[in-house]
């Protein structure tokens, strides 16, 4: 049997996500099953990520499994020059499945083509990170009741962070509303808003982060502003703290608002909002969990 | 004089492919797909030969080789004008244009540094996405590259 892989979010239907967001809800209620019992499970993380690694880790885990692996590829034979398929070949004769995260672009799926067991890319260097863009769903899902029909506004980085561009795509299964507000460096590429076109989902975008925009919203997705995206420092300077949210700037908006963030922070979420009952981050970061849970079991074809 | 010159350009071909209507700017890489710096058979390349359709052409007459069919199609990547003539005892046996596939294994150099196929010694998987302006994507790491950015290794 073909393994079943998840290298990018869009290889899998309005079906599947509606599905996995149901399992991740069963392992919230149950986070400790011994599903995995027997069963081992490889974290190839050839480039440091703590944060996605330890969720994985957590999730293989609380599921009963056990886990070989590495935390950061100088220490393996990659450094020695060996290839990467002959590290996923080797390691594939140990293991049930393969979590990896590398910086190479299209590393997961050049692994999930040659593997015997299913691989979850847990990020490939600037392209793709589907468990984010399912825990991101899951905390809309959780907070709003539903996916369809919200209005999702985006702030920050829009150029380069992989998490909005992921979100959008599976977030256009749901009849979303997108609201982009970004510095002029860092906009919307245009791929993106012609692919909102070819769906028909309407989008606005602003250079302004006003109150305005975040009144209307339902999920306030906040990215980190790099400096290092910048051509022009000055520029950055200039936008640095526009796009910052404050907890006074929270005050009129929806009740059933709620501010994600993939985390980490630095100053575009300003410490005052952490209280605010609105400031979801933190939870949304332990919904990884769930919806990495839900993940693994359904690339291993374990009915929950 | 001029007589003698297009018997030149259209009479060499006892048996063999022609492609002719290549854009001047694109012979090279063509030659380069078709691997031809390797073949050992008599091949005939002209260039900057007067064309009505493109303006200036290039042409390549390769004798006693007949190529796969997913092979000359690999040109409509540089040459989507491009023209096939067979050739069987110096008559024109069939004639038709390339078309582009929808998928193009190897041929294609990603043009992202930092893309996998760059990194492992494995061939590149290219899809279509757009046949009229020729646009590819690389299988891989996602990356959209338009047909002046298209590099072939």
């Amino acid at each position: 049997m073909k393994p079943e892989s998840l290298v990018s979010i869009t290889d899998f239907s309005k079906e599947e996500i509606l599905d996995l967001l149901q399992t991740a809800s069963r392992f919230e209620a149950n986070p400790n099953q011994k599903i995995l019992e027997g069963k081992v499970v490889a974290t190839l993380f050839f480039e440091p990520s703590t944060r996605t690694r330890l969720s994985f880790e957590t999730a293989v885990n609380r599921l009963g499994g056990r886990i070989i692996g590495f935390s950061d590829a100088s220490t393996t034979s990659s450094s020695k020059g060996e290839t990467l398929k002959d590290t996923i070949m080797m390691v594939s004769n140990y293991v049930d499945l393969i979590i990896m995260r590398h910086h190479l672009e299209g590393a997961a799926r050049y692994a999930s083509e040659i593997a015997s067991v299913p691989v979850i890319n847990a990020g490939d260097g600037a392209n793709q990170h589907p468990s984010q863009t399912m825990l991101d769903l899951y905390s809309i899902y959780k907070t709003q009741g539903t996916l369809s029909n919200l209005n999702i506004t985006m702030v920050g980085d829009l150029k380069y962070g992989r998490t909005v561009h992921s979100l959008l795509m599976a977030m256009s299964h749901f009849n979303p509303t997108f609201h982009f507000v970004a510095p002029d460096e860092l906009k919307m590429p245009i791929e993106y808003k012609i692919f909102c076109e070819q769906h028909h989902i309407p989008y606005f975008e602003h250079s302004e982060f006003s109150e305005d925009v975040i009144n209307q919203a339902d999920i306030l997705y906040m990215t980190r502003v790099q400096r290092e995206r910048f051509t022009d420092l000055m520029e950055y300077e200039k936008v640095k703290n526009v796009y910052t949210l404050h907890n006074s700037m929270l005050e009129h908006s929806k009740d059933n608002l709620r501010v994600l963030h993939p985390l980490p922070r630095v100053n575009e979420i300003s410490y005052d909002v952490d209280s605010n009952p609105k400031a979801y981050y933190f939870q949304q970061a332990q919904n990884g969990l769930y919806a990495r849970q839900a993940i693994i079991c359904k690339v291993l074809g374990i009915e929950v | 004089m001029n007589v003698e010159k297009k018997e030149l350009k259209v009479a060499a071909l006892e048996n063999g492919t022609v492609i002719d209507h290549i854009p001047s700017n694109q012979l090279f890489k063509v030659v380069s797909i078709l691997g031809l710096e390797n073949c050992p058979n008599s091949i005939t390349i002209g260039n900057n030969l007067a064309s009505k359709k493109i303006g200036k052409k290039g042409i390549i007459k390769v004798a006693d080789r007949f190529f796969k069919e997913e092979d000359l199609n690999k040109i409509a990547l540089v040459a989507p004008e491009a023209q096939i003539n067979i050739i069987h005892d110096y008559q024109v046996t069939e004639k038709r244009k390339v078309s582009l596939p929808d998928v193009v294994h190897g041929i294609i150099r990603c043009s992202n540094p930092k893309c996998i196929t760059n990194n492992e010694p494995m061939e590149t998987i290219f899809h279509v996405v757009d046949k009229v302006n020729i646009q590819v994507k690389c299988h891989y790491c996602e990356r959209s590259v338009s047909k002046d950015e298209i590099e072939i290794c």
